[in-house]
């Protein structure tokens, strides 16, 4: 009777399998930051963003795109550093309860890195065409490329990074050696950003002309295509979830 | 870890942690699918799916399937063959149009203010679903990409003519006639994109007439064949498991 009393103590105290509060937290803070990001878009996209050489531009779009980068170098380093720093160095000898919630943590990272991929390869890259169709440029920097290529895809860089990172450094499953497929889908959409200096380079020959289906687009394309790796991590996940329930799902 | 212990407390906690699960992979593969699918079909056949005036019967009819039919024969390469599920077309289609929508609304329409009925994007959903049903009958890959492809390319004019139609009805304007679809375009004037870049109806097939969107069609399915074939292996390998070696 103690005994059953103190191991239903111990299953009250232990963390959930799935943190649903980390869970939707991460989906929120996409959500709301990329509505605040929108929203400073539609003010001073028009109001401050048509012409580069003003000083607003300087105030309202680079100061921007200068905060990004300092915030997006310090992020990736503070939060890839501290998942490598607080790794497992004893990741095959955990319970396999253990091991399912951390699959449930690593399924988080996903779903983040899902809303990441999304806000960035298809709202902000689309949003880019109508921008760049209805406005002529005059610089690199544009207001939708501030957000699209330095704000939007680093963000799911840092993410993938991350959720990639977590899976080599506290799963079994991917302990020994690396998934190609993982590292496909990580990898490739991260190729897109250094895309980025084929298409400026290009554009700086056909700048007055926006044709989003111009040869010069489709290195994005093909790393875009990375994306379908999620299958196959799909694929390994589903293997070693059905690993660690089979026999009390039978 | 210790084989004989148990990752769950019982067999209803295995149920509903197998549940969540589900829930987390659905939403997950929708959005990734949904941002690579979105990234390759605005890249490649974007213009003829922004505007209306650029969804004439030749160049939309032809290219739009083509590229279109990628993703979906990837997507089911792996859901269909690895777990028989049947809708992976249908999963990159919707995916397709989720994002399409939210950006014609939010930003065609909500930061450079032109009308959705001049933005709306192209209709995949019958294809996708002719694709997916093909496959659950015949659980075969080459009579889905022959019939399923060829399908794929001869619905995408009917399957989005409902909608276009009263766009492709001609008005004189100035002394020319034209489509409601091109005055659109002349109305709305898009500065970046000069008029001599628009590429719609292009060629001497212009010089059958009626029958210019059908031939397309029929083109486009031949072209979508091989596409299928070419894009369910690359989502075999793209699903595959492969892990490099430890050294």
């Amino acid at each position: 009777m103690a005994a059953t009393t103190e191991s239903v103590k111990a299953d009250a105290a232990e963390a959930p399998l799935l943190n649903k509060r980390n869970l939707f937290l991460g989906v929120a803070l996409y959500n709301v930051f990329y509505a605040w990001v929108r929203w400073y878009e539609g003010v001073y996209g028009w109001s401050a963003g048509l012409d580069s050489f003003a000083p607003e531009f300087e105030t309202y779009w680079m100061n921007f795109l200068y905060i990004e980068f300092v915030l997006e170098v310090s992020t990736a380093g503070i939060l890839w550093g501290y998942i490598w720093k607080t790794r497992d160095r004893k990741v095959m000898s955990i319970t396999p309860r253990e091991e399912l919630r951390r699959h449930f943590t690593h399924w988080t990272w996903l779903v983040c890195y899902s809303v990441a991929i999304y806000f960035g390869a298809s709202y902000f890259t689309e949003q880019d065409g109508t921008w760049h169709q209805t406005i002529v440029r005059d610089t690199d920097f544009t207001p939708s490329h501030i957000i699209e290529f330095y704000l939007s895809y680093p963000i799911y860089i840092i993410t993938g990074g991350a959720s990639l990172l977590y899976a080599k450094t506290r799963l079994p499953t991917y302990a020994n050696g690396f998934s190609i497929q993982y590292m496909v889908s990580v990898v490739g959409p991260f190729m897109i950003l250094p895309n980025v200096g084929l298409n400026e380079w290009g554009h700086t020959f056909w700048f007055m002309e926006e044709l989003f289906v111009a040869p010069l687009h489709y290195g994005f394309v093909f790393f875009g295509w990375a994306a379908l790796g999620a299958l196959g991590v799909l694929s390994i996940e589903v293997q070693a979830i059905t690993k660690l329930l089979k026999k009390d799902l039978a | 870890m210790s084989a004989s212990q148990s990752a769950v407390r019982s067999r209803a906690e295995a149920v509903k942690v197998s549940r969540t699960f589900d829930w987390m992979i659905c939403f997950t593969l929708f959005f990734i699918i949904l941002g690579g699918y979105h990234v390759h079909f605005m890249l490649t056949g974007g213009d003829w799916d922004f505007w209306t005036d650029w969804k004439d019967r030749r160049l939309w009819v032809t290219v739009l399937p083509i590229v279109g039919i990628t993703f979906p024969a990837a997507v089911q390469a792996v859901l269909w063959y690895r777990w028989k599920l049947p809708f992976g077309a249908m999963l990159a289609v919707l995916g397709l149009l989720f994002g399409e929508w939210v950006n014609r609304y939010f930003n065609f329409w909500g930061w450079t203010y032109f009308p959705v009925n001049f933005v709306f994007p192209s209709q995949f959903v019958p294809g996708a679903i002719v694709l997916d049903v093909i496959l659950m009958l015949s659980n075969s890959m080459q009579l889905t990409a022959v019939l399923g492809g060829l399908a794929y390319g001869l619905l995408f004019y009917p399957g989005n003519w409902p909608v276009i139609a009263p766009l492709h009805v001609p008005v004189e304007y100035n002394g020319m006639v034209m489509t409601l679809a091109d005055l659109q375009g002349y109305h709305y004037v898009r500065t970046g994109t000069p008029e001599y870049i628009r590429m719609v109806e292009k060629g001497t097939l212009r010089t059958f007439g009626k029958d210019v969107a059908p031939v397309s069609a029929f083109f486009s399915g031949f072209v979508s064949i091989i596409i299928y074939f070419l894009w369910h292996f690359f989502g075999k390998w793209f699903g595959s498991t492969a892990f490099t070696q430890s050294t």
